[in-house]
């Protein structure tokens, strides 16, 4: 579990987050969702321990994440963030190896090329083992960093939009991969992903964190969050959440 | 096959470099024994080490700022180490060439850090932005430099540190140079570490790389590979520049397998721009520096010329990218 108690960030004397406080379950797939600008990205900074908060702290497991060690850290939570302007010149291969850094330092041993070869099956990319990142097309490029991230083996994983400028196929494609791999079981992960697009969210996610303007506004099961009054207050415009077949479906009234 | 053509290349460049110069071997009054140790082995090494090493210091800086059009003359770094010399030369005109070696690195250190600095404010949408305030920094720390140098008539220096050119090398003079052969080796230890600040400052640290650290290993590293380039035969822009971009369009960029490769680049490219040098207006020479600075800015046009078209064929959600694909 990873408990957050208390928690206040500052960013050039503006507080970007004031008082968070909740609990986000081991197993499941949790949606951070939140209007721009509501601290969504510097709560998952917080979270994965690359941001110190001001105030609070943030406990994975049994650590203080802020206080732990790069290499420990980076053995509990894998962070994935917004795609960045620069473009690696690796290949696939070589990037998802670069997922088990944190493990070998430099010594690859033969188990750590056995996760990334599962890591690669895991998000169907053995074909394009010896392609550059830089010529893939966005939808696979996003499946190879994920995949980077799945292959640090950390109970957690965390995910900044991963689905931004994704097609609904391949948006759609990584979700049910993050997905299976939340579901209950021995290597079951603690996947949180910040997501914009409230239909995902309504999809897959099994429990949902809404902020807004830097304060938590839900913390609970997707079904308690995701409400028509819920998620039009939060957005501050009219969202209807309707069932369709016993799933969840989000429209823009 | 490629690798043989590498090696008969290099074999080729390093015979000619020994056989080829004003004087004569066959005829020389020393004997060509004399001739060869003293002076051309020295400046064959001489022109190796220095390209070997200022490739692989701009393969460092462009990982390090995720930009592909920086090397360390846009990064401020000869002239924080010739400031450095200048200093010492004046306050302690008799040191030790080490003490000079060792003042002239912790300055480029402290200047190439400054740039590193100045880089964290630059916005990272437009590749072209950061190697446009290298130049003006390092424009602003060179014209510093030279006020100095004239107020205290040191000019004379300072013209040798800026133009780099090895026909001044002689046996006794340019060993500090073999430096470069240790950096060169701490470089392939780091090197995993190096790539890693090539993803990008989040991807880094949540791998769990110390940043600061890496970091200080790697500007260490360019500064002393600058630092003993300027004292012992002048600083060569473009090599770090062209040579590092031309091989990881070709090979990508995974330090570990590259190095190699980007310092035999290197240093072949230097000593062939040596060799035209010595040749072109025989008996007479062009600096290494000139040769290379004019072939090298031709290649540079070239690759950012040749770049947006090479990039394109990415699909539609990479056209953002391409423009600040990794700089």
């Amino acid at each position: 579990m990873i408990r957050i108690t208390d928690l206040h960030l500052h960013r050039d004397g503006q507080p970007i987050l004031h008082g968070i406080d909740a609990n986000i379950p081991a197993t499941g797939l949790t949606a951070v969702i939140g209007p721009n600008g509501a601290g969504k990205s510097s709560l998952l900074h917080c979270l994965a321990g690359l941001t110190a908060p001001d105030q609070g702290a943030v406990q994975v497991g049994n650590a203080d994440i802020a206080k732990a060690r790069p290499a420990d850290r980076a053995r509990m939570v894998a962070l994935l963030t917004q795609s960045t302007p620069a473009l690696p010149r690796l290949t696939v291969a070589e990037l998802v190896a670069f997922g088990r850094w944190p493990h070998h330092r430099g010594r690859p041993t033969r188990a750590d090329r056995e996760i990334v070869a599962q890591s690669m099956d895991a998000f169907d990319l053995a074909g394009l083992a010896g392609r550059r990142v830089d010529t893939l097309s966005g939808g696979q490029r996003q499946r190879a960093f994920v995949a980077m991230a799945h292959a640090q083996s950390t109970p957690w994983m965390l995910l900044d939009e991963p689905l931004a400028a994704l097609d609904p196929k391949y948006a759609r494609d990584i979700m049910d991969r993050l997905h299976g791999l939340s579901r209950p079981g021995p290597d079951a992960r603690g996947i949180i992903v910040v997501l914009h697009d409230l239909a995902m969210a309504a999809r897959y996610a099994d429990w949902v964190i809404s902020l807004k303007d830097g304060r938590l506004v839900g913390n609970a099961p997707r079904s308690d969050v995701m409400t028509s009054e819920g998620l039009s207050a939060l957005f501050e415009s009219d969202i209807i959440v309707e069932d369709l077949r016993g799933r969840p479906v989000v429209v823009l009234a | 096959m490629f690798r043989i053509a590498t090696a008969v290349g290099l074999i080729g460049l390093i015979v000619a470099s020994l056989a080829i110069g004003a004087a004569d071997l066959g005829t020389n009054d020393n004997g060509a024994a004399f001739l060869l140790i003293v002076s051309r082995i020295p400046r064959t090494a001489a022109a190796l080490l220095a390209g070997a090493g200022l490739a692989l210091a701009g393969a460092v800086v462009q990982l390090a700022v995720q930009n592909r059009l920086v090397e360390p003359s846009l990064t401020g770094t000869p002239e924080s180490a010739m400031a450095g010399l200048l200093a010492v030369t004046l306050l302690a005109p008799g040191a030790a060439l080490m003490t000079k070696m060792i003042a002239a690195t912790i300055a480029a250190l402290i200047g190439t850090a400054g740039f590193m600095i100045l880089a964290r404010q630059v916005p990272r949408r437009d590749p072209m932005l950061l190697p446009l305030v290298g130049l003006i920094y390092a424009g602003i720390l060179g014209a510093g430099v030279t006020w100095f140098a004239w107020n205290t008539d040191l000019m004379q220096y300072l013209g040798t540190w800026q133009a780099g050119e090895f026909s001044g090398v002689l046996r006794g003079r340019y060993e500090l140079l073999w430096l470069i052969a240790v950096m060169v080796g701490l470089l392939f230890l780091g090197a995993d570490r190096i790539t890693l600040l090539g993803l990008g400052e989040d991807r880094a640290r949540s791998l769990g790389l110390n940043l600061r650290q890496t970091l200080l290993l790697g500007l260490g590293i360019v500064a002393a590979t600058v630092a003993v380039v300027v004292v012992t035969v002048g600083m060569l822009p473009f090599v770090g520049l062209v040579v590092p971009n031309i091989v990881s369009r070709w090979r990508g960029d995974n330090l570990r397998a590259n190095l190699p490769v980007i310092a035999l680049s290197g240093a072949m490219a230097v000593l062939a721009s040596d060799l035209i040098g010595r040749v072109i207006r025989w008996p007479y020479e062009i600096p290494a520096g000139t040769i290379f600075a004019v072939i090298g800015a031709g290649i540079f046009l070239w690759l950012l010329y040749a770049r947006p078209r090479l990039e394109k064929p990415a699909k539609a959600a990479a056209v953002t990218n391409t423009a600040g694909s990794h700089g």
